[in-house]
């Protein structure tokens, strides 16, 4: 179960990542955070910005139409 | 925060020297980037960079002495002769059609990306010699703009961990 979702499906780089930025400001520390994503290089970004903020990405699947990520508020 | 982790973030400074619609993409993409992932992060902005702190941006492109710039069209990639690209009317067409294709394919608009950027803290720093210079006043600048020198930027560039100059 995830406390909050962004729909950043149809936009592109930087945009995904900074909406996530915002949301993951509103879900409390330790809550989880679904993104879901249609920019291809969102992979590696998020991964990346997990490396980089010390939040826990709990999950990166690519499915059908889009890609799907679930993090987790370390800080 | 607290006073450890503030020692310990990384940051990010730009010298942001070009103003034209595609060259004002890379500072605040990377700007905003860097501070979605904790980073502190200043733009500097000198010469025609200077213009992406005025309050009304018309930000325009030129495919004159561009020749890498071929846009999609009708399949394939097109760029355009030097001679062609002089006429009048043409930075205003190749301008709307780039501001058409960044609307299709989900790319922030520049003014959105410089919003995100006065959100998230990203220190915006405009060239003091250069007001004087081009004759800009500060009413003519955004809000949340501070104004400064060489030594104002080098004092952030000596400390951070990426400098790009752009």
């Amino acid at each position: 179960m995830t406390d909050k979702t962004v729909d950043a499906r149809g936009l592109n780089c930087p945009l995904p990542i900074l909406r996530t930025k915002k949301a993951l400001q509103e879900v409390p520390i330790g809550g989880m955070l679904e993104v879901l994503a249609s920019d291809p290089g969102s992979m590696s970004d998020f991964e990346a910005f997990a490396r980089q903020t010390g939040d826990e990405l709990v999950s990166a699947e690519k499915l059908d139409a889009h890609y799907r990520y679930v993090i987790r508020r370390l800080r | 925060m607290t006073q450890e982790t503030a020692q310990n973030r990384k940051s990010l400074s730009i010298i942001v020297s070009k103003g034209a619609l595609d060259w004002a993409y890379p500072p605040f993409i990377l700007a905003t980037t860097a501070a979605a992932m904790d980073m502190d992060a200043t733009l500097f902005f000198t010469f025609y960079g200077l213009g992406l702190l005025k309050k009304k941006l018309d930000l325009e492109i030129s495919p004159l002495g561009n020749p890498a710039m071929k846009m999609p069209i009708a399949g394939m990639h097109l760029g355009m002769p030097n001679l062609v690209a002089a006429l009048p009317g043409v930075t205003a067409g190749a301008t709307a059609m780039m501001k058409n294709m960044i609307e299709k394919k989900g790319v922030a608009t520049i003014e959105e990306l410089r919003d995100i950027a006065l959100e998230s803290g990203v220190k915006l720093v405009a060239c003091q010699m250069t007001m004087d210079l081009f004759e800009f006043k500060k009413e003519d600048m955004i809000e949340g703009v501070s104004f400064g020198g060489a030594a104002t930027y080098l004092e952030e560039a000596v400390k951070a961990d990426v400098n790009l100059f752009i």
